[in-house]
């Protein structure tokens, strides 16, 4: 991971940021696609724009690109105001989630265009699509047509086509959705060797929050046109700071109830005379609605009482098994369900739980978080 | 089963353009003659074996000789072909940017800009032919609007002039042109043209790169479906331009029904259809070569 290596620009003060977005606004009419955001990208990074359909991250990415124009706010790309830059001036490539493969073109032409189009000399052209196209491994299909070649190949040219003039800054587009799940996963890991290989600012968006977790050093999670949470992956799914960003990311058990006593960790009344605790997940005012977060893998589920702090007895109304995971659904007489996923270390038909089993759950005290409704 | 249905087309070429086509070559290679059909020989079945002989020994190629020593009919070629050729032209030049506004309209608006398009066919071609010259007359509505507008002073002689058979070829055929361009435009994505302006091309060259080269089969079907029916094109010449244009249509015309020759004639249709046929079958093999590679 790229944040084990001690990548965190971020995180300095005198680190210098490759895109600045300044309380940049979209309006398209009356619907603001993009409301008042500002934020920082920095060199070398892979970031992810991540959320639902119609939050804004494909206009922001565009922005990016200077196909649209903010109405309001200014966008400054490696210190160059980028206000009335046509795309076709600027240092940044995009990688189109079409893949926008010329047809008429031969794979080798498609990876020129770029360079073609700069007046590059014949000869360095030839050496950087055959360098690009041994960075994709399509060392052999130079001659196809789009057409001719694969769904996987075609996103490989796509991606080595938009890498040829070395952009200081690459936007992929949904740049893995064409793909089937297998070859998606493949994919992730070449584009993270491919990014570290070449140095480039990568800018992926998705919906795909898995994708975004793999393979990018920071998430922004965005919701109707603003940045809910911008935080590396692991805080973004171990330090949600709402329960958007919980419920997006991931699988989640989310339990309403009142804050009670605040300490070192919150307690939660949740039900008549019971309660829970979790971390406090950022400022909580007692008697307060507020939700507890916690994931169905760090909920233990027994036969007999166990000796955590958090522990519900339940029936279990359902199970889903898939494969090296299953899932019990389990109903507190309370009311609320609670997912609580377990590691299926032995075969299928020794399996200690069944149907309509009552079961203990339970849970640390710091493994859940208590967010602010 | 599925053998007579691929088998129908190719009974409906051979019947209805195999065996005119054979007639027309028959009627070609045989002599004039004042008689009930126009020539000879004609085929007797009665005669047998040596009637078949006689038959065949009859037919020769005295009427496309005839064809080289008039210099009417090569004329009459020449000039057809560079009227459909320039019409042609003028129909792309006319046609593209319809088809592109088309291909870029909003999808509300799309349906009617086509309706707009097909709509003359709805009116006879003849009529609409007609309307020109009400249109180009010395007296006709554009001559009076330049007049009452101030341009000119004098009415311009339209009617009757190469221009007015431009005009009335290129009106004609130009949906011919549209349609087929539109398609190849519509069929493209839009994306492509962002791709290219983001790989660094203005808008300019983002044409001329992409969405030029990927119109091309539009244009050139286009092109066909306007230049082939434009060069035996008969109606047009003879209603609007006058005696002055020379046309290889009004040529076959006149030897089939003021002449009433009909082996010359079949002549002048068959080195037309020649004439047709070479650049076809070229452009198919360039398509295939094309294709291949």
């Amino acid at each position: 991971m790229v944040n084990e290596l001690g990548f965190a620009p971020w995180d300095d003060p005198g680190a210098a940021p490759l895109i600045r977005i300044e309380r940049v606004s979209k309006r398209f009419g009356d619907f603001a696609a993009i409301d008042d955001l500002t934020l920082d990208i920095y060199p070398r990074e892979f970031f992810a724009l991540l959320g639902p359909s119609g939050c804004g991250k494909t206009t922001l990415m565009r922005m990016l690109a200077g196909f649209e124009a903010p109405s309001a706010g200014g966008l400054v790309i490696d210190g160059q105001d980028m206000a009335g830059v046509a795309p076709n001036k600027r240092a940044v490539n995009m990688m189109f989630q079409s893949y926008a493969l010329f047809p008429h073109l031969s794979v080798w032409d498609n990876i020129a265009f770029g360079l073609k189009r700069d007046r590059m000399a014949k000869p360095a052209i030839a050496d950087r699509v055959d360098e690009m196209l041994k960075l994709v491994q399509l060392d052999g299909f130079a001659r196809r047509k789009p057409h001719q070649i694969s769904g996987g190949q075609r996103q490989r040219v796509a991606l080595a086509r938009s890498l040829a003039k070395a952009p200081k800054l690459l936007l992929l587009d949904e740049p893995l959705g064409a793909l089937d799940k297998k070859l998606r996963e493949e994919t992730q890991f070449e584009l993270m060797e491919i990014q570290e290989q070449t140095g480039t600012t990568f800018v992926i968006v998705t919906h795909d929050q898995e994708e975004a977790m793999t393979v990018a050093s920071r998430v922004a999670v965005m919701e109707a046109g603003r940045l809910v949470q911008v935080d590396t992956p692991d805080r973004i799914y171990e330090q949600p700071n709402s329960v958007y960003v919980a419920d997006f990311i991931g699988d989640v058990n989310l339990i309403e109830g009142r804050v009670g006593a605040l300490g070192d960790t919150v307690r939660l009344d949740w039900a008549e005379g019971r309660s829970l605790t979790g971390q406090a997940g950022g400022a909580l005012t007692p008697g307060a609605a507020a939700t507890l977060v916690i994931r169905p893998e760090k909920i233990a589920i027994a036969r007999d009482e166990p000796t955590e702090a958090n522990r519900v007895r339940g029936k279990i109304l359902d199970i889903g098994y898939l494969g090296n995971l299953s899932t019990y659904h389990v109903a507190l007489p309370e009311g609320p369900v609670v997912k609580c996923s377990v590691t299926n270390r032995s075969r299928l038909s020794r399996r200690d739980f069944t149907w309509d089993d009552e079961v203990w759950v339970s849970w640390s005290d710091t493994a859940g978080l208590v967010l602010g409704a | 089963m599925l053998r007579v249905f691929t088998a129908i087309p190719y009974a409906w070429l051979f019947v209805l353009f195999l065996v005119p086509f054979g007639i027309v070559l028959k009627i070609s290679v045989s002599d004039y003659a004042v008689s009930i059909p126009p020539y000879t020989p004609t085929f007797d079945l009665a005669a047998g074996w040596d009637g078949v002989v006689a038959f065949v020994a009859a037919l020769d190629f005295e009427n496309f000789v005839f064809l080289t020593e008039d210099d009417l009919y090569w004329k009459a070629y020449l000039s057809s072909v560079q009227i459909a050729a320039v019409s042609t032209g003028l129909a792309l030049v006319a046609g593209f940017p319809i088809a592109y506004a088309m291909s870029r309209a909003s999808d509300v608006w799309r349906p009617a800009l086509m309706m707009l398009v097909i709509l003359p066919f709805w009116t006879s071609f003849l009529i609409r032919v007609y309307a020109w010259i009400g249109i180009l007359a010395n007296e006709g509505f554009l001559n009076q609007f330049l007049i009452w507008s101030g341009v000119i002073s004098e009415p311009l002689q339209l009617l009757n002039t190469p221009v007015a058979v431009y005009i009335g070829i290129v009106y004609t055929y130009l949906p011919f042109m549209i349609l087929p361009v539109y398609a190849s435009l519509d069929r493209m994505d839009p994306a492509l043209l962002e791709a290219a302006e983001d790989l660094g091309c203005s808008r300019l060259s983002a044409f001329w790169h992409v969405t030029w080269p990927l119109a091309r089969p539009g244009v050139v079907a286009g092109s066909f479906l306007v230049f082939i029916p434009a060069v035996g094109e008969f109606v047009i010449p003879s209603l609007l331009g006058g005696s002055g244009t020379l046309m290889i249509g009004k040529v076959l015309w006149e030897e089939f029904f003021s002449n009433r020759d009909w082996p010359v004639a079949s002549a002048v249709a068959i080195i037309l259809l020649l004439i047709l046929i070479v650049p076809i079958v070229l452009f198919q093999r360039h398509q295939a070569r094309e294709r291949a590679a």
